[in-house]
């Protein structure tokens, strides 16, 4: 391992080095990252990935358009909604089908809950992280609810799996409406608490604001995307600039600031739930009625060519690069994941900053590590 | 500026360069050792001025190796595809863009790691996700009998 950091050229002998993970806390994750300390300061950090690589672009070669929808869900797992859809958004553009109105508004529905509960669950790690403990089971209690509207209609809970090309596997639960409006009612109860204890914490200030603090140019050279993008000033939504599924048809924020810092990725995801919250009222009580599938052949064949697609996922922008040959199974698959063009910001970010810092940084960028391993 | 003019631009930089519509954007066809002159021209030029390059695909077309970049704009919100081959199988050479686009680091790499692609002037071009020894997982002959049933 030291002779690998060596390679870099940027170590000298009297640093301290240091391994945190492959299974450390912080990480999330099954990730390792080699640390170069001088006393306390960051020297350079160099991620180790790996661990988890499951070649998943490489089973997709041998494995037919609605299989792949189901190694979807495992790339990035807290958004596994929006990845399926991303995927059977790009099928569905390289066939040209229309797609019912009835569709469209559950996608956007169950992305949109898809992103509170992801960021639920950043909200409640990430004060875990820096010291409060409260935080992660008020966010886990809450996330629960979420899940449980997702176990009622597609029978899963994280790894859901619902879209597939044309529509959706199932229609609606009879009570998704009523849960829904249940949850929002108590989330809109809640989320103040979430500001009271850490939002305006005045400990959690001193760990956050400024440190870490990343330029709009820099974001957009290291390709950032999502809610650490745009507390840059990157305005990077692509819900606003590409709009897919039903978002064409609501009315929301893009949520940005200038600063930068740790901080303000925090509160730039905080506020994306409250505007998630109101994508959600939009639509809730308007689902159109219809069929909630539009019926595929039994075999799908995309038509030779290459097609890109992308959607906004609660970490950024997830891109999805099809390849066919005309065959039942694509001849490349490629997925620009937001995470893996994330982490390549990381050394820049905790470089002079201290060690218990580069935890604060680490966990304000939201990495899920399954989705850079691929 | 549409994508007529784009096309019409593109051409203007380099008479070597083939211009195409695509189905979705419109794509270039350059030289492998041509990106890196093109490349800097696209995120200086007022008119192109693409500043964010999404995704960096490595590709096996059988005889060939090739390299997809996606770009896109964040000023003009237009996107660009370009696209490099070569036949050299055994040593495969692209020039490095991670001079232009920070981003590309760890893309290139990542092409390098899973396809054997080497990109000339990459700071630090090593192995990602899998061992030294390991072979080029997404190339379309790579045997692995233990872990790949048909």
């Amino acid at each position: 391992m030291e002779e690998k950091v060596k390679d870099t050229g940027t170590e000298e002998k009297q640093d301290y080095i240091i391994n945190i993970g492959p299974q450390h806390p912080s990480t999330h994750g099954v990730m390792r990252l080699v640390v170069s300390l001088q006393g306390e300061t960051v020297k350079y950090v160099e991620p180790h990935l790996g661990y988890i690589h499951r070649g998943i672009e490489k089973m997709c070669e041998s494995l037919t358009y609605p299989q792949i929808i189901h190694l979807t869900d495992r790339m990035d797992y807290l958004s596994a909604h929006i990845n399926n859809e991303v995927f059977c958004l790009a099928v569905e553009k390289a066939l040209e089908i229309d797609i019912p109105d009835r569709v469209k508004v559950i996608r956007t529905l169950m992305s949109e809950l898809t992103r509170i509960q992801s960021h639920e669950l950043f909200w409640a790690s990430y004060g875990m992280d820096l010291g409060g403990q409260t935080c992660f089971f008020y966010g886990l209690r809450d996330r629960e609810m979420v899940l449980d509207i997702f176990e009622e209609t597609t029978g899963g809970r994280m790894l859901v799996s619902y879209n597939c090309p044309g529509g959706v596997m199932y229609d609606l639960h009879p009570n998704f409406q009523k849960r829904v409006k249940e949850f929002l009612t108590h989330f809109r109860k809640v989320l103040p608490e979430y500001d009271e204890i850490l939002t305006n914490n005045v400990i959690f200030h001193e760990r956050t604001v400024g440190i870490g603090p990343l330029l709009r140019e820099e974001a957009i050279s290291y390709g950032i995307t999502g809610p650490s993008g745009r507390a840059s000033g990157f305005s990077c939504d692509v819900r606003k600039h590409e709009p897919y599924s039903a978002y064409d048809r609501v009315k929301f924020n893009e949520v940005l600031y200038t600063e930068g810092d740790a901080f303000h990725r925090y509160l730039a995801r905080v506020e994306e739930m409250r505007e998630s919250m109101n994508i959600i009222d939009q639509l809730i009580d308007n689902i159109p009625e219809g069929p909630y599938a539009v019926k595929m052949k039994p075999v799908i064949r995309l038509p030779e060519g290459e097609y890109y697609q992308r959607v906004e996922t609660p970490r950024g922008e997830l891109g999805v690069f099809i390849i066919s040959d005309g065959n039942k199974t694509p001849y490349r698959v490629h997925f620009r994941t937001p995470n893996f063009a994330n982490l390549s910001v990381l050394n820049h970010l905790v470089k002079g900053f201290k060690i218990a810092d580069l935890i604060s940084i680490f966990g304000s960028l939201d990495y899920v590590i399954p989705d850079i391993d691929r | 500026m549409d994508k007529i003019q784009l096309a019409e631009f593109i051409k203007s930089l380099d008479s070597d360069l083939e211009v195409k519509e695509g189905k979705q954007y419109t794509e270039v066809i350059v030289p492998p050792s041509k990106i890196h002159s093109l490349a800097s021209q696209l995120i200086e030029k007022e008119e192109t001025l693409f500043d964010f390059l999404a995704c960096i695909t490595g590709v096996d077309y059988g005889h060939d190796l090739g390299v997809i970049y996606h770009l896109r704009s964040t000023k003009h919100q237009h996107m660009l595809v370009i696209k490099s081959r070569t036949t050299d199988r055994e040593n495969p050479q692209f020039d490095s863009v991670a001079d232009i686009w920070e981003t590309a680091n760890l893309q290139e790499r990542e092409a390098f790691d899973l396809l054997g692609i080497k990109f000339v002037n990459h700071p630090d071009l090593r192995r990602l996700f899998l061992t030294s020894s390991w072979g080029f997982p997404l190339r379309k002959d790579y045997v692995d009998n233990d872990n790949i049933t048909s």
